[in-house]
């Protein structure tokens, strides 16, 4: 277990220096957009919830809480995804007619 | 925990894919003719890592977890086609939905797991309902200010910082008690409750101004927190889409920070709202020239060079569509017309750049403030149309100014500048703008949405 948590932090401090180089390189035009879709990114925590309910179907507590995280994270991957891809598609560039 | 082998590592190769994915789909972000393609990338991941977890061997029950998938869909497609006015308190209440999935979890695999709790796996389980609680709170006093539900002023009082430490400290001692004595059952509760009223505490001192820094700042707990949670399921899926996340949150609020002049650990530490209004009163009305709109639209139609500046006030008005009008207006008589965009105009990074793009403003024409801060003097007309702070050279000029330092908009090196603003009332900060007594100022009292609208009819018929 101890050499598994050790793996997990290189893993952590690797995805966190990917995540600064990619994301500086984001224009500040997109950063409302950035937000949601890291939003909706984030919600993949809903494996967790899912492994939580799927597990343990006799426990009354974990399935309550596992089932309110599911709806949550969810709600955050279909709305965050969806709004994300509304916002994009409203950014166009001006017509060569125009100077 | 315990499956054959042989599927365990299909489901590991699919999460391996699925991160490769959510990298390139933040990656596409970086610019708008890519960024479509991440958001598939993005959908193709998570389509791929749902249904990998989904295959798992442990997974006996599925009634609850497709009830809870449909249901969850439900909820999300209404709040993914909110108006884009709407999408800081979206964004906000979204970042409490993610904390609130994380600290229901951590809460739950504290119980599973209790007494028998490793240190290492105690700390991080701390740290996942410690972030995921402060951040649920502090995301949902976020929201129902945006939304106006709740008083968008900051809420002082004395001792605040104080109480605040307090409370933190007494979250992160139980904590620690429980990484050392994990049987201790009692203090788990204590530690999720202290961090859900942390959270509140954490966000009422915060006004409106400070809420792009505030809302980055909680995307990047609420991803620190899946990280831990991803620690505590040993999912490395997890720990780099929250890694992600955080990094992202908090390069975000860095440069929201630094847009308000604000020292990185000012921020970190919650010191938000600390620009009193200390200096509003004792003003004597001080002589402003004022135009009507058909002056305005005179001296915009003469003009070659034009930056309209928009600020809160302008997405407040619903002022962005009479704004594009003027906009198309102005370009078909020839007259180059660009936005200046402050990095904290709005109520959330960015807010600006989306309320114009929805607008049809094309987004070449949206310019970041380093850019077009040398073209001012060039510039014949800057109009301002509700932003007050993000332009107020006192910030430049005057050591006693709050805002002292903060970058601004040099909007007062243009030939004429024009202020769109409901009355001579001090802005959101309280401070008086110097900018409002200038010669080459003319301020124009109304609405937005009105007065633009006004500006764009006597364009029209004097043609």
């Amino acid at each position: 277990m101890g050499s598994n948590f050790i793996d997990a932090l290189f893993i952590f401090m690797l995805a966190c220096f990917i995540g600064f180089e990619v994301i500086r390189h984001v224009s500040p035009l997109l950063h409302t957009p950035l937000m949601s879709l890291t939003n909706a990114l984030d919600a993949i925590a809903v494996v967790g919830a899912i492994v939580l309910v799927g597990e343990h179907p006799h426990n009354t507590f974990a399935t309550v809480l596992g089932v309110i995280a599911i709806v949550a994270a969810t709600s955050n991957v279909v709305g965050g995804f969806l709004i994300t891809d509304r916002m994009l598609k409203m950014f166009k560039s001006s017509r060569p007619v125009k100077k | 925990m315990t499956e054959f082998a042989g599927s365990q590592y299909v489901i590991e190769v699919i999460y391996l894919i699925a991160s490769a994915l959510f990298i390139l789909s933040l990656k596409w972000m970086s610019s708008p003719t890519t960024a479509r393609h991440g958001i598939l990338a993005g959908e193709i991941g998570m389509v791929l890592a749902i249904g990998g977890t989904l295959l798992r061997h442990g997974i006996v029950d599925y009634k609850w977890i497709i009830i809870a998938l449909v249901l969850g869909s439900g909820i999300g497609i209404p709040l993914g086609m909110v108006q884009m006015t709407a999408v800081p308190q979206r964004t906000a209440l979204s970042h409490a939905f993610g904390a609130l999935c994380v600290t229901l979890v951590g809460t739950a695999e504290f119980y599973l797991r209790t007494p028998h709790v490793e240190k290492f796996m105690m700390s991080v389980l701390s740290m996942e309902v410690i972030l995921g609680g402060l951040t649920f709170t502090g995301s949902l006093m976020a929201a129902g200010k945006l939304q106006e539900i709740l008083p968008q002023r900051p809420i002082t009082y004395k001792g605040q910082n104080l109480v605040n430490f307090l409370l933190f400290v007494v979250a992160v001692g139980s904590a620690i008690y429980l990484v050392i004595h994990p049987e201790a059952k009692i203090f788990f509760p204590i530690v999720v409750g202290v961090s859900l009223i942390f959270g509140v505490l954490l966000v009422i001192p915060i006004g409106g101004a400070d809420m792009p820094t505030v809302i980055s700042l909680l995307n990047s707990y609420a991803g620190l927190s899946a990280a831990a949670m991803g620690f505590v399921l040993d999912s490395k899926l997890l720990i780099i889409a929250g890694a992600l996340d955080g990094s992202s949150g908090l390069i975000l609020s860095i440069i929201m920070s630094k847009a308000m002049n604000r020292s990185f650990t000012n921020v970190l530490f919650g010191a938000f709202g600390q620009v009193q209004a200390s200096a509003a009163g004792g003003q004597e009305a001080k002589p402003v020239r004022s135009a009507t709109p058909e002056e305005a639209a005179a001296i915009l139609a003469a003009a070659n060079k034009v930056v309209i500046v928009p600020g809160y006030g302008m997405a407040v008005a619903q002022a962005q569509h009479k704004v594009r009008e003027l906009y198309d207006m102005l370009t078909k008589k020839g007259v180059d017309v660009r936005f200046a965009i402050h990095p904290v105009a709005g109520r959330m990074p960015g807010h600006m750049n989306v309320l114009l793009a929805e607008a049809d403003i094309p987004y070449d024409r949206l310019i970041e403030m380093e850019e077009i801060n040398g073209d001012f003097p060039q510039t014949d007309v800057a109009l301002i149309i509700g932003a007050n702070d993000v332009t107020n050279p006192a910030a430049r000029s005057d050591q006693s100014s709050p805002i002292f330092g903060m970058p601004i908009l040099d909007v007062d090196k243009a030939h004429t500048v024009m202020v769109i603003k409901r009355g001579m009332s001090p802005g959101f900060a309280g401070i008086d703008n110097p900018l409002y007594y200038l010669d080459r100022t003319l301020m124009l009292f109304g609405d937005a949405k009105q007065f633009v609208g006004g500006i764009v009819r006597e364009l029209g018929g004097g043609h």
